[in-house]
């Protein structure tokens, strides 16, 4: 095991119990196993209890508004490749509030890694539905039952995200292992995790993940280069709950499609306006 | 005798109006002459009605004219829109003389498809052959307008059959014409000016301040702001994204700021209203960054290719909460660029977003300017920690209370110190807090800023006497159109001066309370329906303005205008 301390950033503020401290460990195992420094990491999340967990480790953080941590995430990137950048959602925040930004990243394929707590409700707010409330869900503002949720691993199929996993914020160990092959994946990485809240949604529990939730890996079957049986298996929800890589994709990035950053990260080039004056000739 | 020529071309969207424009703009501004050039169209790819008026004159020039000399028209519904702006010994161009309502004496039939089409072997240079015409008529030389053709025309063939289709026009009317035209203007030694439009200054602008990032959502009419820069990626190493949409290029530009490059964004009215949020968000996190916002004509879509300056409060108040900024709006070409520099800087410097709050009729106009000189340009990025300094310090704190509030910046991977921010109020260290002192103190560093920037504000330029009996007081891009109005009354030996503001905010106050105390009457001149700038006087010095002369219809104030408004309120 490494040495996770260096890690360790200021005092979480989440419900006790909540699925929130099973993704804490599993960003920080993750990291330590990469022997990624901290300096080197920056997180980018929205708003939500997902939007607090940056601050409770150490890396460089920018704690965006509701839905926009993926278009700063991606000009930090353009700016400084040399960043390993991680954005982090909630359902509402990430499949929400952003799901525009959501499904143009994966579309133009940016080398990030995207994160999001999904636990099918909104805790900040105080236990409303969320995007990926279950069907007939009753909530306070959803008196008559949630309507249809979205599928984020499908929808990430369809616009050709390049690494699509789920993972259980109560397996610390996979959900981890995701991370780190979500980091080390060249090109947009999408990792929803099923994390439960022990406040306000009673229905998708610990032990109701645990009774569902299988390995794509245990049994060697299952070829997440197969687009249609990826989109086969995200269908699967109910009874039984794959976890593991569904989808993945060698695909450009778009990173590498800007001129500008062949000659290294923009942050280290130099302004210069003498250049400039050859331009106006075109004005002549 | 001193040169004003006014030329108005008109056709439908497709006949190379807007070509015509640019291609005559940079004829005259290489023979030594002064050009304004405006572009009036519809929100259209065919049909409908666009035009551009090409004003050269041998002195500075920055306003069009009501009056028209020389009408081209390459269709008979300029004939019948223009006709009444004809001067009484002006000329219209026309593929037939039956086109004019009242007057067809002035109309000298060109057979421009005819010889478009026979000729020239193209029937879409009927345009060229027009232009060919156009030398005729004013006596300029040819050869100025084939040298242009060969700049812009990059393909041989097309170049060729445009060079002929000109000198075929030339041609024709040298021998058809029956009088000579009252106007006629020769070629003067080059004195190497450049022609371009607000968009154009603006990009530059960007360019030569070093931005390296830009994200933004196509709209006009800021849209060739992005195209222009976009085509110099590889030669300036920046990158140019556009967004899926406006809050996306606004949370794009704010991330790449502070992972610590210079960056933009571009926009209008209805682009901004999405962008609100991550104004406020830089204003928060204290993240630099600049908007070029073109103004068009709103509420919602508005008219989209038209002019307004009705989103000046929109821009002061922009954002629940409170923090600074800055709002530049460029008088001319020139100060859309030195402006567009200094929004860079000033960004920087107090960490805060700028914004280049233009419009439709600076973006689209071309005027002769002289040459900017690079090597006056200077980039100060502000308080900036290198690697070295960043190691020595144990704790880095982004959102460091200092006795101005600038905090000094520091990116990420800079050095092994962290930086953190965040959009909930924070603690010096960039870390979300609730308590009253904290909030208290955060929101003091910030709005202290304010007095510091004051300070980098220039004052407003006054034009004319020092006192006098009436000012006319603008913004933004009225300045050519307002200056020429004051020439116009100095002439009928009224006395009037003018304040024009190009720096808007922070607001400098001691010039606009010493003339309200000092003139008789004060009018504010816009283009809004309010009188926006004079409600932000009447907020800044307590005054009011005795009049505000205001236009809401999506066209831009001709100097004529002006002194008509001026006199009808008996200033």
């Amino acid at each position: 095991m490494e040495d996770k301390s260096i890690y360790t950033g200021i005092q979480p503020a989440w419900c006790p119990g909540c699925g929130n401290f099973g993704i804490l460990q599993a960003v920080q195992r993750a990291f330590a196993e990469l022997k990624i420094k901290p300096s080197r990491v920056l997180m980018v999340s929205g708003i939500g209890q997902s939007g607090k967990l940056p601050h409770y480790l150490k890396a460089n953080v920018f704690n965006e508004l509701h839905g926009r941590p993926i278009p700063a995430a991606i000009g930090a990137k353009i700016a400084n490749r040399e960043l390993v950048v991680i954005a982090v959602s909630g359902d509402g925040d990430g499949y929400g509030e952003g799901g525009n930004h959501w499904i143009h990243a994966m579309r133009r394929n940016h080398d990030i890694t995207y994160l999001v707590h999904n636990n099918q409700i909104y805790g900040l707010t105080k236990g409303q539905a969320s995007p990926s409330s279950d069907l007939g869900f009753v909530t306070k503002t959803t008196p008559d039952g949630a309507p249809l949720p979205i599928n984020p691993i499908a929808v990430a199929i369809s616009c050709e995200a390049s690494f699509v996993a789920r993972s259980f914020a109560g397996d610390v160990d996979h959900l981890s292992a995701m991370i780190k092959l979500g980091i080390s994946h060249k090109g947009f990485a999408l990792i929803d995790i099923l994390q439960p809240c022990v406040t306000f949604n009673h229905k998708n529990t610990y032990s109701w993940y645990r009774e569902r939730v299988y390995k794509l890996e245990d049994g060697g079957q299952y070829n997440p280069d197969d687009k249609m049986a990826a989109f086969s298996k995200s269908q699967e929800w109910g009874d039984r709950i794959p976890i593991g890589v569904i989808y993945r994709k060698v695909r450009p990035v778009y990173e590498d499609l800007l001129p500008a950053l062949k000659n290294g990260p923009l942050t280290r080039q130099k302004l210069d306006p003498l250049p400039v004056d050859r331009f106006l000739n075109e004005f002549a | 005798m001193a040169v004003d020529l006014n030329i108005l071309i008109g056709g439908e969207a497709g006949q190379g109006v807007q070509s015509i424009g640019l291609i005559l703009s940079k004829v005259f501004t290489r023979g030594g002459y002064h050009v304004f050039t405006d572009q009036d169209y519809e929100s259209r790819i065919r049909g409908g009605h666009s035009f551009c008026r090409v004003r050269i004159k041998d002195t500075q020039v920055q306003a069009i004219s009501e009056s028209v000399d020389l009408l081209v028209a390459l269709n008979r519904e300029s004939v019948d829109l223009h006709e009444k702006e004809v001067v009484s010994t002006g000329l219209i161009i026309a593929e037939n003389d039956k086109y004019a309502g009242g007057d067809n004496k002035k109309i000298f039939v060109l057979p421009m498809s005819e010889l478009a089409k026979n000729k020239a072997g193209n029937p879409l240079t009927a345009n060229s052959v027009a232009l060919g015409a156009l030398m005729a008529i004013t006596g300029y030389e040819l050869e100025l307008l084939q040298n242009v053709f060969k700049d812009h025309f990059k393909d041989n063939h097309v170049l060729q059959q445009n060079i002929t289709a000109a000198v075929e026009g030339y041609t024709y009317t040298k021998n058809n014409v029956k009088s000579s035209f009252h106007h006629q203007v020769h070629a003067r030694e080059d004195t190497h000016k450049i022609v371009m439009d607000g968009n154009e200054a603006v990009a530059l602008g960007a360019l030569a301040a070093g931005c390296k990032f830009v994200s933004a959502y196509p709209m006009t009419p800021s849209t060739p702001v992005i195209e222009y820069m976009a085509s110099k990626e590889n030669e300036m190493g920046l990158a140019v994204i556009q967004a899926e949409d406006e809050i996306s290029a606004i949370n794009m530009t704010i991330g790449a700021a502070f992972a610590g490059v210079r960056s933009m964004t571009a926009t209008s009215g209805g682009g901004f209203c999405l962008m609100v949020e991550g104004f406020g968000l830089a204003g928060m996190t204290e993240t630099p960054i600049v908007i070029a916002y073109g103004q068009r004509p709103g509420p919602a879509i508005g008219l989209p290719t038209r002019m307004e300056q009705g989103d000046l409060q929109f821009v002061l108040r922009a954002s629940h909460g409170e923090f600074p900024r800055a709002v530049f709006a460029p008088g001319t070409i020139e100060e859309a660029f030195w402006l567009t520099v200094k929004a860079f800087n000033m960004a920087e410097k107090y960490q805060i977003p700028v914004v280049i709050l233009y419009d439709h009729y600076l973006a689209d106009s071309y005027n002769t300017v002289n040459r900017f000189d690079m090597t006056t340009v200077t980039i100060d990025r502000g308080l900036i920690l290198g690697s070295d300094e960043l190691n020595s310090i144990k704790d880095y704190k982004r959102h460091k209370i200092t006795p101005n509030g600038v905090s000094p910046r520091a990116f990420p991977l800079a050095g092994e110190p962290l930086v953190v921010t965040d959009s909930d109020e924070h603690n010096e260290a960039g870390h979300m807090i609730e308590d009253a002192e904290t909030r208290t103190l955060m929101m003091q560093k910030r709005m202290r800023k304010l007095f510091s920037l004051r300070q980098d504000i220039q004052p407003p330029k006054l034009y004319g006497p020092k006192n006098a009996g009436s000012t006319l007081i603008g913004w933004g891009s009225t300045f050519g159109p307002l200056k020429e109005a004051i020439d116009l009354l100095h002439h009928e030996n009224i006395s009037v001066n003018m304040v024009h503001y190009s720096e808007i905010w922070p607001f400098y106050k001691e010039t606009m309370v010493d003339i309200m105390a000092h003139s008789q009457h004060t009018f504010t001149v816009e283009n809004n329906f309010t009188g926006q700038f004079a409600d932000l006087i009447a907020q800044e010095t307590g005054n009011l303005v005795s009049g505000r002369i205001v236009k809401y219809d999506g066209r831009p104030f001709s100097p004529e205008y002006i002194v008509r408004e001026f006199n009808k309120m008996g200033g």
